[in-house]
């Protein structure tokens, strides 16, 4: 995963509720078995018309020669919810999303965002729908999303955020979780030894 | 000191370290399949790793695997080659995995409880959201990401921030005729989808107490569908009665020991949740679902509702999307929807109870000529009980099919799916736009609304199914 800390890019208004994981990557491709060419089937039944992904659906806003070069996403509230599939942020990230703002994310999504380096940033409703009507009126409008100071710039505008530690250093630092917990290795296997006495 | 929750003591009791917000917390139990691990199993082979606890690692294939008889070549070909590809990714690694043709096969949320591998007290994680079934049985369980099934598999342990709390407390009984799926829907209905977001939720109450286990895991199951990662269960008899003498349950003194150690993994009376709700039963119904997410539903005897006049204006938006997905207009009776498919199955409701709530209700009856209804087991088990009672054949009698176990039509990803414009009944846990199928449309029910449904070709509750009984009675008098 490519490390960011800072991000400027187009915006996406899809501001729907309930985005769930069977809309942004539909279960029939989770039959693959790498993690590769997701991008091309994300929000799948909403961007094709016909079940091979040929015919465009000309309705859908991803396929809307404005929105093309979107890499910031921003939903309604509980965005990600149903199944713990990682391959959902698979497909946002390799379709071209660093960054979705939304009300509220689902909590297994949320936790699978980052580890795919995935700023997944809660706004209040308010701000996300003036962030969607001024992009509504310019699609070209950028905004530029700095994680280490929290804040999202719009020209003059200013909007800050909040977001654990933890997942920001996970997608500025990009670490391979797996490294940082064997650090902890001897109090892992003191741990099992305790529990194999009780 | 302030009493402790059941989540806090199990959470105590499994954190290693804890950095910052985020705390190493240990997996007792690791469950995988095939749909969500092989990226998992290559990440191990790129970066030349191992599974470090196999002893805690146990696998099945149940999602894309064929209802209709056990070979894996009756699967299309990609799905053939995922289950193909578990299967030789856990030999690679020395995975414990239930093959296809094995007798106890089944959906990994029905095997584990069945096989004794959840415990009162534990953690269990799996790479899949409806791990939450296992909470019933007063053990931390949680659904996970390919990223973290690769790192249980290497370091056994989760890195995770800790959950709120939530206690929801069911007041009164359950109505008569009224089942856990119809308490678990109208337990969303009424916090709302993101309503368990951030949040563990603990259930309690008489009610409760009274569930069977198996009607316990139908309520943890669909916490999920209300935000919450978690849900929980305090263990009691019902549930060491359940464990006892299950495969892998403790024997002996060890089972001794145990229950004294799980009776202790219980909310103290004085503990203090984050958020806490009270429900009464009193307005639990039997409950169908109209729209597109597990929160709106109603009861069998409303209508559809309208978007414009009953709901506060956040959901409107939501309302009117699903209503036009669904192909339903306000004001619509519920018993005047017509299926064309009926599911009874699933990791929700696909065990022997379930089963038999099906058969009772089908027995005497026939399947409506223009419905296609199947029964899928959730397991091997459920399913040679069921044959044993010979729920089979009263089933087949009356014109279900009688499949073998899986995942099937839950969501599709075997040959069981709806086709464009179809509607169904599901006993399943997600009405979610195009889940069973592209254009499908899924109407979520109880496995007694299902059976029911399936006889009149609309969906129907026992007093439709009395009504339609009273009305062909007449009909067959007056002959």
């Amino acid at each position: 995963m490519k490390a960011w800390s800072e991000h400027r890019g187009r915006v996406l208004p899809l501001l729907r509720n309930d985005i769930d994981t069977d809309q942004i990557l539909p279960k029939q491709f989770m039959k693959k078995t790498d993690k590769i060419g997701f991008g091309k089937l994300l929000f799948f039944n909403w961007r094709y018309l016909d079940e091979n992904g040929t015919k465009e659906n000309p309705d859908f806003i991803l396929n809307q020669e404005e929105w093309s070069e979107a890499s910031i996403l921003i939903a309604g509230e509980n965005f990600g919810c149903g199944s713990s599939r990682e391959h959902a942020p698979w497909a946002l990230v390799d379709y071209g999303f660093r960054v979705i703002l939304a009300e509220s994310f689902a909590d297994i999504f949320y936790g699978n965002a980052a580890k795919n380096g995935l700023a997944l940033i809660k706004l209040p409703k308010q701000i996300l729908e003036s962030i969607a009507d001024k992009v509504n009126i310019n699609p070209n409008m950028t905004l530029h999303v700095d994680l280490s100071k929290m804040l999202i710039f719009h020209g003059e505008e200013e909007y800050s955020f909040s977001m654990p530690k933890e997942i920001s250093e996970r997608i500025t630092n990009g670490l391979d979780d797996i490294g940082v917990t064997l650090k902890h290795w001897d109090k892992i296997l003191a741990f099992e030894k305790q529990m194999s006495l009780n | 000191m302030q009493g402790k929750t059941l989540y806090d003591k199990i959470w105590d009791s499994h954190e290693i370290t804890k950095e910052g917000e985020e705390s190493l917390i240990y997996v007792d139990q690791h469950l995988i399949h095939e749909v969500t691990s092989p990226q998992a199993f290559q990440g191990l082979r790129d970066a030349k790793r191992n599974i470090h606890r196999l002893d805690k690692t146990f696998g099945v294939v149940d999602h894309n695997i064929s209802t209709r008889n056990r070979s894996i070549d009756s699967a299309e070909p990609i799905s053939k080659q995922q289950m193909v590809w578990m299967l030789l990714n856990s030999k690679e690694f020395g995975v414990n995995v239930l093959n296809v043709d094995h007798p106890d096969q089944g959906i990994v949320h029905v095997v584990a409880p069945e096989l004794g591998l959840t415990l009162p007290g534990s953690v269990v994680a799996c790479g899949d959201s409806h791990t939450s079934t296992h909470g019933a049985f007063g053990c931390l369980a949680f659904g996970i990401g390919t990223s973290d099934i690769e790192h249980i598999f290497v370091t056994q342990t989760m890195r995770m921030k800790k959950s709120k709390t939530f206690l929801v407390k069911l007041q009164g009984e359950v109505g008569l005729g009224i089942s856990a799926k119809d308490v678990a829907l109208f337990v969303i209905s009424k916090i709302g989808t993101e309503g368990g977001q951030g949040y563990v939720i603990e259930f309690q109450g008489e009610a409760i107490r009274k569930m069977s286990m198996e009607e316990r895991m139908t309520i943890c199951n669909l916490s999920v569908e209300a935000g919450a990662r978690s849900g929980m269960i305090a263990a009691d008899e019902t549930t060491f009665s359940y464990l006892k003498d299950k495969d892998n349950s403790p024997k002996g003194d060890a089972w001794l020991e145990s229950v004294n150690k799980w009776k202790n993994f219980k909310s103290d009376t004085d503990a203090k949740f984050d958020k806490e709700i009270e429900l009464d039963l009193k307005e639990c119904y039997t409950m169908v679902s109209w729209g597109t997410n597990p929160s709106q539903v109603v009861s069998i005897d409303g209508a559809v509702p309208d978007p414009e006049s009953n709901l506060d204006s956040h959901k409107k938006t939501t309302a009117r999307l699903a209503l036009e997905y669904m192909n339903l207009k306000p004001g619509l009776r519920m018993q005047d929807i017509k299926v064309d498919k009926v599911f009874i199955g699933s990791c929700t409701n696909g065990r022997l109870e379930d089963i038999r709530r099906v058969a009772e209700i089908a027995k005497g009856y026939k399947v409506h000529p223009e419905v296609s209804a199947i029964v899928v087991p959730g397991s091997g088990r459920v399913k040679r009980n069921a044959e044993l009672e010979g729920l089979d054949k009263i089933l087949l009698e009356a014109g279900f099919e009688w499949r073998h176990p899986g995942c099937s039509m839950c969501l599709g990803m075997n040959d069981d799916h709806l086709q464009e414009g179809e509607r169904s009944a599901s006993t399943s846990n997600r009405n979610f736009e195009n889940r069973q199928g592209k254009g499908g449309r899924t109407h979520l029910v109880s496995p007694e609304v299902a059976a029911v449904t399936a006889i009149l070709g609309k969906l129907g509750g026992k007093k439709q199914l009395e009504e339609f009984t009273r009305t062909n009675q007449m009909i067959k008098g007056e002959k």
